[in-house]
């Protein structure tokens, strides 16, 4: 007999047929994550997603035998009561109990509902969204640990060895134990000198210095000068890449110009957006700001969900933002990152006035402000501006921190991004 | 039917061979080892030489997608069973299975670390002696399977299965292999012995020799010859009959059929035929003895512990331990349990295993009646052992099935005619239902009978080309219209021309249905 270990064995045997499920599904699994999307928080892209599909291209089809047609007989156990030509009421949905005939492991149900890994998740989101695959990497590229100074140890490589804390160390432990220095031996050994050479002599100091010095030798070779105790080393721990802290501000016009496709789109700007920032900063902050003729911070729920009657007043929504940023985000501590969204709706009157703010007050403060006009597919095409995107196209001329793109579909989105991604990027712009 | 009988007197002192739940290699080995003495001694049981591999719950899921075997091709359909059954676990709705048996020569066994020490013992016995001893011995693995060849010709189909997706695209073999499984329990010659399986090795280098040979020999002029016509067939009369002989009409393997007759298909193609219905004859016998290999490896287990514990080699914490989960793999709920999903074959083979050895040695008038041939014989293990080796689970309900089990599991029988508003109890255990229940028993094993019989018996080579498939339809049972229009769909793919699928009354031959499919370009 032969007894064998294959716990150590490569693991993940089955993962080329996983790849292979998940490119034949793509299409439904891509569906769910759309359609899961609108349940999920902005700030959740990260973690495992479940996903349940209907899947044409899953299906195992064979030939089996019909259920509602011929005769069939079962063989059951457990008879209490029953005697020949009793007639016993058909089960709902057939079967007569034989439960495990049909569809012993559900193959007969096309639903079927599986975990997504956070890469698989990813990749599919982003798949959709058209990223180039570099810019993939880089998204999904955890941060790289550095090493940070952590205090000491009493182990470690030799070219650890802090010098200063063992030699203070044993210092310290030779002055406690009184381990006579080179000094004091020096001097001893000059007054047995002196002593020896003294006339007349006297043995009985000289031997008195010569038992002392005899002594203190064996102190300094017992305590030894250094000793494995005072050995300190520098102690590094892996830690991530410090990072600071931003806020990203989610503006979004909340009138009911904005249809649930429309916002559906936003959501994924914002989305993307978030998951951008969460590669670079440790903890990012998300700021909801609706409005239609006044603006109001709310909770991503109404955020999403609610529709408000009113007229259109973007800089309600900015003058929101500065008062948010003045209570909660000071600039010298936060990164500050905007994304309005809107259909291009503006009462005519507050053009300039949104101008204004966003030239003298919110520009500079920002490290990014990116609008997306969110249109639906006819409309994209029309040459006619929105009283907004024209607003909006001059300061994007004149800032290096301002983008703005019309949006009508998913794929859309991406080339918003391409800013932020590009040499200019975020890295470039200091965010750390 | 109850098994959670009381321990057993011990004859020797207590010197157990482990305690607590630890398990290390020296002490499987050692295991192994003193079991061996029982089994091979006492029990007189004719193994293949053992391999037990370790194995972690991830590698368990693992094997449990490939169909079980150690090595297997890439498919889509393993990795959503993988992500099936990792989801069901993950949320502990089902539980894995202790070990997996493979019948093959050395006979592996996969146990999972995660077991106890007690666990690792109950598995070894159950597997390696078991399992084990029933595919070495039983006719139906002897005569369908070489489980020497086995994992060198899953190594083959794995690498030539990966060399065609290099070399034809993963979705060219995908289409091929989805309709191969669509047709699998088609690809079984349940009649014919099958010529002996040749070794890995040789298939490998035929499939490479010819695809050499085509590459070494091509040459592009050829294309420019005209097509060799072939001589116009004599007359059209004789020639339907003639050409149905030729093709060996009618046939029940569709994968065979098709692989030698679809006049579409390239050779690599032809091969993955091959492959996938080598793999499904590869499993028919497990399908057809599922019960009694079970309920022999189940018999195997129980003697063997218990005969330990008697010789004073075990603990009373393992035993008891060890009759816990034996009792809850050989539970039986009745029928109108919550928990019931069918004849639970570890409970019935068990208890068949139990009830032979029984009129082996302590017949009661009824079986002298009912067995003369083994009735009182004496000898429980040797009528065990011919009966493990000569049977499989139709033939074995038929021929030992007793009246005192058919009582015991309180066993009956219902019709159910989709026609009828109802069902009707048809026969209960008693004297007049006995056999009746054990024939409708037998038949419900028998696989051949519960799979649909289908077969080829038309195919028009040489003008439409079209395909005709026969399902005889017993008792009135059709295809399931759905899956069996999308199986045809596939079975059109591969012939590459249309297919028809009729539906005959196996009685008086009315056709009762048609189904037509039309491959897709």
């Amino acid at each position: 007999m032969q007894i064998v270990d294959r716990r150590l064995n490569p693991k993940a045997k089955s993962l080329g047929n996983r790849q292979r499920f998940l490119r034949r599904a793509k299409a439904e699994i891509r569906e769910a994550i759309r359609d899961s999307l609108k349940s999920r928080r902005v700030s959740e892209t990260e973690g495992a997603e479940k996903v349940t599909i209907r899947s044409k291209s899953l299906r195992e089809p064979a030939f089996s035998m019909g259920r509602n047609s011929g005769r069939r007989d079962y063989i059951l156990p457990g008879n209490e009561e029953y005697q020949v030509g009793d007639e016993i009421a058909k089960p709902q949905g057939g079967g007569g109990g034989r439960g495990s005939q049909g569809s012993p492991d559900g193959e007969g149900q096309d639903e079927f509902t599986f975990t997504l890994t956070k890469e698989e998740f990813l990749d599919l989101f982003f798949d959709d969204l058209k990223l180039p695959n570099l810019i993939k990497i880089k998204l999904k590229d955890l941060k790289a640990p550095k090493l940070a100074r952590a205090g000491f140890t009493s182990d470690g490589p030799p070219a650890r060895l802090n010098r200063t804390r063992t030699m203070r160390k044993s210092l310290g432990r030779r002055m406690a134990l009184h381990r006579p220095s080179e000094a004091e031996m020096r001097r001893l050994e000059e007054e047995l000198a002196a002593a020896e050479a003294e006339e007349p002599l006297d043995p009985a100091k000289v031997a008195a210095l010569q038992a002392r010095l005899e002594h203190k030798r064996r102190l300094r070779r017992t305590i030894a000068y250094i000793d494995p105790i005072d050995l300190a080393y520098n102690r590094f721990e892996r830690v991530p890449k410090p990072t600071t802290q931003a806020v990203m501000f989610c503006l979004m016009d909340a009138s009911a110009s904005m249809t649930e496709p429309l916002k559906d789109l936003a959501k994924r700007f914002f989305m993307l957006l978030h998951v951008f920032l969460t590669r670079y900063y440790r903890e990012v902050h998300i700021v909801f700001i609706r409005h239609t003729s006044t603006a109001a911070e709310v909770d991503e729920e109404t955020f999403f969900r609610g529709t408000e009657t009113g007229g259109t007043v973007i800089s309600t929504a900015l003058e929101e933002m500065l008062n948010v940023v003045r209570a909660r985000y000071s600039p010298a501590d936060w990164n500050i990152y905007a994304a309005q969204a809107s259909d291009g709706d503006n009462f005519h009157d507050d053009m300039p006035r949104c101008l204004e703010l966003l030239d003298d007050e919110i520009l500079p403060i920002c490290q990014y402000f990116a609008y997306i006009e969110t249109a639906h597919g006819e409309r994209f095409n029309d040459t006619v501006e929105t009283p907004v995107w024209h607003g909006y196209s001059e300061i994007g001329q004149r800032s290096r921190n301002f983008a703005l793109r019309r949006v009508a579909a998913p794929e859309d989105i991406y080339p918003v991004f391409h800013e932020l991604f590009s040499a200019d990027g975020v890295a470039a712009r200091g965010g750390t | 039917m109850s098994t959670a009988k009381r321990l057993p007197k011990r004859k020797g002192n207590l010197r157990p061979l482990f305690d607590g739940a630890e398990w290390n290699f020296d002490l499987v080995r050692k295991v192994y080892d003193v079991m061996g003495e029982i089994a091979l001694s006492d029990l007189g049981l004719d193994i293949y030489p053992n391999q037990i591999e370790v194995i972690t719950a991830e590698q368990m899921l693992d094997s449990y997608s490939s169909i079980g075997m150690p090595l297997m091709y890439r498919h889509w359909s393993f990795g959503k069973r993988f992500a099936r059954d990792e989801a069901l676990y993950r949320r502990g709705m089902r539980t894995l299975a202790y070990e997996l048996v493979i019948n093959s020569d050395p006979c592996i066994s996969y146990i999972m670390e995660e077991n106890s020490m007690t666990m690792q013992a109950l598995v070894v016995a159950h597997a390696a002696y078991g399992h084990n001893h029933f595919f070495k011995n039983n006719y139906q693995f002897q005569m369908w399977t070489q489980p020497d060849h086995i994992i060198d010709y899953l190594s083959f189909a794995k690498s030539y299965v990966s060399e065609c997706e290099e070399r034809y695209g993963q979705e060219a073999v995908e289409g091929v292999l989805d309709a191969a499984h669509a047709l699998m329990n088609q690809g079984i010659s349940r009649d014919l012995r099958p010529r002996t399986r040749n070794v890995a090795k040789r298939d490998r280098e035929k499939a490479e020799r010819r695809r050499a040979h085509e590459e070494a020999t091509y040459d592009d002029i050829y294309r420019t010859l005209p097509e060799i016509t072939k001589e116009p067939v004599a007359a059209e009369t004789a020639d339907s009959r003639n050409e149905q002989r030729r093709l060996g009409l009618p046939e029940e393997n569709l994968l065979y059929f098709l692989e030698k007759n679809a006049p579409k298909l390239e050779d690599w193609q032809r091969e993955l035929l091959r492959i996938v219905r080598l793999l499904s004859q590869y499993f028919y016998p497990q399908r057809q003895t599922k019960m009694m290999n079970e309920g022999c490896a189940t018999f195997v287990h129980y003697e063997i512990l218990n005969r330990l514990y008697e010789r004073g080699q075990l603990t009373d914490g393992t035993m008891l331990e060890f009759l816990h989960s034996h009792s809850s793999v050989v539970f039986q709920p009745t029928f109108n349990d919550r928990r019931f999903g069918g004849l639970n074959p570890y409970a019935l083979g068990f208890a068949m295993m139990n009830d032979i050895a029984r009129i082996a040695t302590e017949p009661t008038a009824e079986d002298r009646e009912w067995f003369p041939q083994i009735a009182g014989c004496g000898d429980p293990l040797g009528t065990l052992r011919e009966a493990w080796a000569l049977y499989r689970d139709e033939s074995f309900v038929l021929q030992f099935l007793s009246p005192k089990l058919i009582r015991d599991f309180r066993l009956f029988s219902v019709s159910d005619d989709a026609k009828d508003p109802a069902m009707e109890v048809a026969a209960i255990h008693n004297e007049q239902g006995y056999r009746d229940i054990r024939r409708r028993l037998a038949y419900h094993y028998d696989v051949a009978a519960q799979d649909p019989d289908l077969q080829v018996t038309d195919a028009d080579l040489s003008g439409s080309r079209r395909l005709v498939l026969t399902h005889r339809v017993r008792n009135g049972v059709l295809l399931d219209k759905t899956e069996a229009e999308r199986t045809l769909q596939y079975l059109a793919q591969l012939w590459g021309y249309r297919v028809r699928l009729v539906e005959t009354d196996s009685d008086n031959g009315r056709v009762l249905k048609e189904h037509e499919a039309l491959p897709m370009p």
